[in-house]
């Protein structure tokens, strides 16, 4: 992603226009539906405003990329209660001001607990080496780049009074999730870039069974154009792949040593995402011996598997986060549900397909 | 979050390194990646250094794509990492 | 100096002898010029003109020291360079200073010679004042105001009911320097070097530009908020749109990175040094050699173009070409930047 002058090679107007006509003359007027998964594809996109550079028949959709929109309001409700008995609770900024039942964290906040915003687990332990006499709970949301993050912070060593309230999700178990959708149109999907990068392409490779055609991608405009030619080429030979448009970052067995921390950190769980379900196996929770770093083992908090999925009242994150609405067809986008006043995560998380369409597009008023 | 940019490592210290992308000097993490050495590209992610960019496959993906479509390399254009 | 104290402390913005010491000692040593040194109750002061500019300003950055600057250059650059921005050459300015008990006494001397020296670089004098000082916790560390006045050049006419269809739109150099700058040093994001503010006073850039006379329309500075802020207010409800090339706006490859690490948009971050103008098409090419004379002015680029249809939108051509709408946001990304 780059947002000024000078680019670099991946972000050349002539090779950005080139793929898009060299798409149009591949598909020649073919249908092409395909979801990516990831918001920081959505934000490049609207940055870029690729969709118009695409052949009419080509739709990208964005699907439920979005770690902060789907962690369920009972983990949010955890961490209040833990601010609540006095702890520091340390999170991503944007995880401050999604509504859980009543209130957000940011709410919170402002009735006086010790809410912190960091921009990485490392903040968080920094932290809490700073206050030794206080104990800190990091609230620990994220899919799999920022995983192998967590992970590494829990493997180095913290500090005693540290721990993690896990909200950690996958991303192929939720891919899988949407294929068995009913109403599940997809030709395929652009896959995440920096998800793969850490778990490589392989996770995602079975798809093709199902007949998905696949590319991952990187975030500038050349890459994501790239990928999705090789769908599109995929698409004419009607032969899906697992194609790789991103071979500077991602192997096909993906980061060996992020992936060996993560298995050291973490144990699978079935994972509830808000405004979808349960989905099994598609959480990591803490391995059984970290349980001193876990905060709900610490604190006596019960576990967060099969519980209540419901966006907040009015809103329908749901359907934005499973690609059946686009953010401008949900009766509440721009009116009672706009950025400052946002009525679910979607509007909040800065990589919230609604807050991201919003950013780029506006409302249109007349509309 | 996904957000993430290339940064050249300058030195390295154990489990941590210097990087730098366009001026920007930044102290990261490398306890997530193998191998990596000085001169090297890293995808910098909220603070830790997640992958290693390798730069012969970015040329090599940017030369195919300029064949395959017929665009001339732009003299001077700044090539990423 | 007398005053040998390593914290400032109640009695120095008091109305006993520690406060006048203060004065003696801390303030007119640096300011020194005819009104102030002849203060009564209010500085007496002779003007070349009657058409006169005021405006005023208040400091709460958080730090108070950063890369490029400190509270103390940014007081007296924001307030200055808003007169320069409305065509006044910037003469007189008060400073009120609210300190923190205890703060530490050579920071308040290092903010303040910063400020002397940067009005000293404008001709400007500082003339009255104020100091202040509340019990720890009060206030956070050291607040300015500063006030001032200018005298209006006859040969200008600004404002945005000035701006025309075809009209050139210009920024004089790097955006969003100073918020990136204050967004790496508040947040702990890692990043350890490489950025800085681009905190400046603008009088003698501006005064080259006032050699343009009418064909000089508009000129603002992009604080808060940044160039969208700016021209999302110029755009608004008019008849014409402006079109920004992301192409040409420059921006510092650091200011650059770190926005792109953090994921925000550089031209909504504020800068305390720039002047975005709007001029006349035909006088696009004398402004922007008018401005690239300047030290402050080297980078100095035509960013964009005012344009007929659609009415009142903000717009941006990528720079792959495409083209959409800049939405101004609803809130600022970054509080207390200035």
């Amino acid at each position: 992603m780059s947002l000024g002058a000078q680019g670099n090679a991946f972000q050349s107007p002539e090779l950005t226009k080139a793929l898009a006509e060299r798409i149009d003359a591949t598909l020649q007027g073919r249908p092409l539906r395909i979801m990516h998964v990831c918001g920081t594809h959505e934000h490049a996109v609207g940055n870029y405003a690729l969709r118009s550079l695409f052949p009419p028949s080509v739709k990208l959709i964005g699907g439920p990329g979005c770690p902060v929109c789907v962690c369920p309001a009972a983990d949010i409700e955890q961490a209040m209660q833990l601010a609540r008995q006095g702890l520091i609770v340390a999170t991503f900024g944007d995880m401050m001001r999604v509504p859980a039942n009543q209130q957000s964290l940011a709410d919170l906040r402002s009735e006086g607990a010790d809410l912190r915003i960091v921009g990485s687990v490392a903040d968080a332990v920094h932290l809490a080496r700073a206050n030794p006499d206080r104990e800190l709970v990091f609230f620990a949301v994220g899919f799999e780049t920022t995983a192998c993050t967590f992970a590494a912070a829990v493997l180095a060593d913290p500090p005693k009074n540290f721990s993690m309230l896990t909200s950690i999700r996958q991303t192929p178990p939720a891919v899988d999730a949407l294929q068995t959708l009913d109403d599940n149109k997809l030709d395929g999907y652009l896959l995440p870039g920096h998800v793969c990068a850490v778990i490589g392409l392989k996770p995602f490779a079975h798809l093709n069974e199902q007949g998905a055609f696949l590319s991952v991608a990187g975030f500038e405009p050349v890459e994501i154009m790239h990928g999705l030619l090789l769908i599109a080429e995929q698409a004419r030979d009607e032969a899906p792949r697992a194609d790789n448009a991103y071979r500077r970052l991602v192997r096909y067995d993906g980061n060996t040593a992020a992936i060996r921390a993560m298995q050291q950190a973490f144990k699978l769980a079935d994972s509830t995402w808000r405004g979808i379900g349960s989905i099994p196996g598609s959480g990591y929770v803490l391995r059984d011996e970290l349980e001193t770093l876990d905060a709900r083992k610490r604190y006596d908090l019960p576990p967060s598997e099969n519980i209540d999925a419901s966006m907040p009242k009015g809103c329908a994150c749901g359907e934005v986060l499973t690609g059946q609405i686009a953010p401008q067809q949900c009766p509440s986008y721009g009116r009672s549900c706009t950025p400052p006043h946002p009525l679910g995560p979607c509007m909040v998380s800065f990589e919230g397909s609604c807050r991201i369409a919003y950013t780029f597009e506006g409302f249109d008023r007349e509309n | 979050m996904c957000l993430g940019i290339p940064m050249k490592i300058v030195s390295i210290t154990g489990d941590r390194a210097e990087a730098v992308a366009d001026g920007m000097h930044s102290d990261i993490s490398i306890q997530v990646i193998d191998e990596v050495k000085v001169g090297d590209f890293v995808l910098v992610h909220a603070g830790y250094a997640i992958e290693i960019v390798q730069a012969e496959e970015a040329e090599e993906t940017l030369d195919m794509l300029r064949v395959l479509l017929n665009v001339k390399k732009p003299d001077g254009e700044q090539e990423a990492p | 100096m007398s005053i040998s104290t390593k914290q400032v402390k109640l009695g120095h913005g008091g109305g006993g002898r520690m406060a006048i010491q203060f004065l003696d000692e801390v303030i007119r040593p640096r300011f020194s010029n005819t009104a102030l040194d002849s203060l009564d109750d209010a500085a007496l002061l002779k003007l070349e003109s009657d058409r006169i500019a005021m405006s005023s300003d208040s400091m709460i950055v958080k730090p108070v020291e950063f890369a490029g600057g400190n509270i103390g250059k940014l007081a007296i650059c924001g307030t200055a360079n808003d007169l320069a921005v409305s065509g006044a050459r910037p003469r007189f300015l008060s400073m009120a200073l609210i300190i923190e008990e205890g703060l530490d006494f050579a920071l308040l001397e290092r903010l303040l010679d910063s400020a002397a020296e940067t009005a000293s670089s404008i001709g400007v004098s500082i003339v009255c004042g104020d100091t202040k000082v509340v019990p720890r916790g009060e206030v956070d560390g050291i607040f300015f105001n500063t006030t001032g006045i200018g005298e209006l050049d006859p040969r200008l006419s600004l404002g945005i009911g000035r701006i025309r269809t075809g009209d050139a739109v210009l920024s004089s150099g790097t955006l969003g320097d100073h918020g990136a700058t204050i967004m790496v040093a508040r947040e702990s994001l890692g990043i350890t070097g490489g950025l800085s503010s681009d905190c400046a006073p603008v009088a003698e850039l501006c005064s080259r530009l006032y050699e343009l006379g009418n064909d000089l329309h508009f000129m603002r500075d992009p604080t808060r908020g940044g160039l969208i802020a700016v021209a999302s207010e110029i755009v608004h409800q008019q008849k014409f749109s402006i079109r920004l090339f992301a192409k040409h706006i420059p921006l510092k490859g650091a200011t650059r990175a770190a926005c792109e690490l953090v994921g925000v948009d550089p031209l909504s971050l504020a800068c305390e040094g720039r002047v975005i103008t709007v001029v006349a098409a035909d006088a696009a090419e004398s402004a922007l050699e008018l401005m690239r004379a300047d030290p402050l002015g080297a980078e100095a680029a035509i960013i964009g173009e005012v344009i007929e249809n659609p009415a009142g939108r903000l717009l941006l051509q990528t720079s792959i070409g495409t083209e959409r709408v800049i939405i101004q946001a609803d809130e600022d990304p970054l509080p207390r930047i200035c």
